[in-house]
């Protein structure tokens, strides 16, 4: 069970938060794109081994969506942000893990 | 005694050890690898060793390297609750998996390898009105395919499972269930080592320890694959690493569009036999089995978030078995022997993804998430197709890279997305 520190309520158990993959994915202008643009921006999300900004909702506390950076290796908890502030480096410090 | 053997196998210090048993025969050739191979698989688990098996027997293509980063069979292969079946909705899936079921059933023969291979049907639960109807619909789907499947009500449930509960007065209660008969179960590290062991005989080198890091790409065409013992040269190359494609893909320089997830199963001890079916419900988030030697098998539904972790949460855990309790209230009496995890590749249509890539010569096999294992065979057959004759198989068109593009989708949510 990760314990996940929501920017609203503080630490919380895992179970009552839902997942919301990549943090920070724009939605784009549809007049603007091609089909495989378009395919990418409904499908891939990043999926790295090590540190990933993401998103999470506090579906059982104040509701709220928010991001966080966590290892996908180590399960280690980074900083929580509001989404649309300025996203705090990555705790990989320029260690970064494998992209995918 | 003869103080000169005291290293030979079988001795221990100067005492021989007698009592010890005789080492089991090598079933693959260990080998180094060559400068260069027609045909690289990168990846040595099930879906990947059978890739490799049917180069060398459909194709007659043997200067092939199956090369894994950590042992043979150690991922998700041996991971899995080992259920096989081929009742999927989509015409797509129930083409694969039935050809892949077909496979099964002669599989020990045709590897010359017995693999506990066991057809004793796979039920499906329904627990409300609306499962019903999902259930029913996917069971005429198969009949129009050509797949075994049939309606158990409660009363036939009961007396093909009698340990199961088929009570009205319990939080879900089991309305009826679909039933495939030619479904089952196999030991699922002997089938990697039959493939493993057929392959070497045909030809196959087959390389533990060494991990991809990197492929030779020139002109947009692979030429060979980098790995911790240094550059492999190759014709072509396949990817068939499951958990690890996003990061393979990314390498290659190109995305998508997996996710990566834990997906925890466990067993009891071994106990008498009480179950000789398996029984899967999406609906309470369970499926169970019995294992020859007697330990009941159990898997459920992934962790939330990605992970490489290979191990998830003990909630996950409860979960599963809160409602196996409630399917099998003889269960209270079972202990939890020993859980663990594999890391899963889930596609967005819970469909996986076969066949060429951006890159020339490169090949993906990816993207089964939580129910790979009942298509080892028909994948490794189709994806030796693909690589053989640089176009796909007839039965994996449909499950190309573009698909996501042409907005092609095959969503198996519904026969795929929980229970497997």
């Amino acid at each position: 069970m990760l314990y996940i520190p929501c920017p609203h309520c503080g630490l919380r158990n895992e179970t009552e938060f839902h997942y919301g993959a990549e943090a920070g994915v724009a939605y784009p202008d549809p007049n603007a794109l091609t089909d495989s643009d378009w395919a990418k921006y409904l499908h891939i999300r990043a999926n790295p081994k090590g540190w990933l900004a993401e998103r999470w909702v506090h579906f059982a506390g104040c509701g709220r969506w928010f991001n966080l950076w966590r290892n996908t290796v180590t399960h280690e908890i980074g900083p929580a942000y509001l989404p649309f502030t300025e996203q705090p480096k990555s705790p990989a410090n320029g260690q970064e893990g494998l992209k995918a | 005694m003869n103080t000169n053997d005291t290293l030979a196998p079988g001795i221990i210090g100067r005492r021989r050890a007698a009592a010890l048993p005789e080492q089991p025969p090598q079933l693959w050739k260990s080998v180094k690898p060559k400068k260069a191979y027609d045909i690289i698989i990168v990846g040595g688990g099930g879906h990947g060793l059978a890739t490799a098996y049917y180069l060398a027997k459909n194709h007659g293509l043997t200067n092939i390297a199956v090369v894994e980063k950590g042992w043979l069979a150690g991922g998700n292969t041996a991971r899995n609750t080992t259920i096989i079946r081929s009742n999927y909705l989509w015409d797509e899936s129930a083409a694969i998996y039935e050809h892949s079921l077909k496979l099964w059933e002669t599989l020990e023969e045709d590897l010359g390898y017995e693999m506990f291979f066991s057809q004793r049907g796979v039920l499906t639960l329904a627990h409300s009105v609306s499962d019903v109807r999902s259930k029913k619909r996917n069971l005429y789907a198969n009949a129009l395919n050509g797949i075994d499947s049939e309606w158990l009500t409660p009363e036939e449930v009961k007396k093909l499972v009698p340990i199961i509960n088929i009570s009205e007065d319990v939080r879900y209660p089991v309305h009826g269930a679909t039933y495939q008969p030619r479904g089952g179960i196999a030991k699922h590290d002997w089938v990697a080592w039959g493939y493993a062991k057929a392959a070497s005989d045909l030809g196959v080198d087959i390389i533990q320890g060494t991990e991809v890091t990197g492929f030779d790409i020139r002109n947009n065409k692979v030429q060979g694959v980098h790995t911790s013992q240094g550059t492999i040269a190759a014709g072509k190359v396949g990817m068939v690493a499951a958990g690890h494609s996003s990061v393979l893909a990314n390498l290659a320089g190109f995305s998508v569009p997996i996710q990566s997830r834990p997906l925890q199963a466990l067993v009891s001890p071994l106990l008498e036999q009480v179950l000789n079916t398996v029984v899967m419900s999406g609906a309470v988030h369970v499926y169970v089995s019995q294992a020859h030697k007697g330990e009941l098998v159990m898997g459920a539904g992934t962790d939330a978030f990605n992970s490489y972790a290979q191990r998830g949460g003990f909630h996950v855990i409860e979960h599963q078995l809160a409602a196996a309790l409630e399917l099998f209230p003889i269960f209270s009496r079972a202990q939890v022997l020993r859980t663990w995890g594999g890391i899963v590749d889930v596609c967005p249509d819970a469909s996986p993804i076969i066949g060429l890539t951006p890159v020339e010569n490169l090949f993906i096999n990816a993207g089964w998430g939580t129910g790979g294992f009942k298509a080892t065979p028909g994948s490794g057959w189709v994806m030796a197709h693909t690589i053989a004759t640089g176009t796909p198989h007839e039965l994996n068109k449909p499950f190309a890279l573009d698909r996501f593009v042409t907005g092609h989708l095959i969503d198996e949510h519904g026969a795929a997305g929980v229970a497997h």
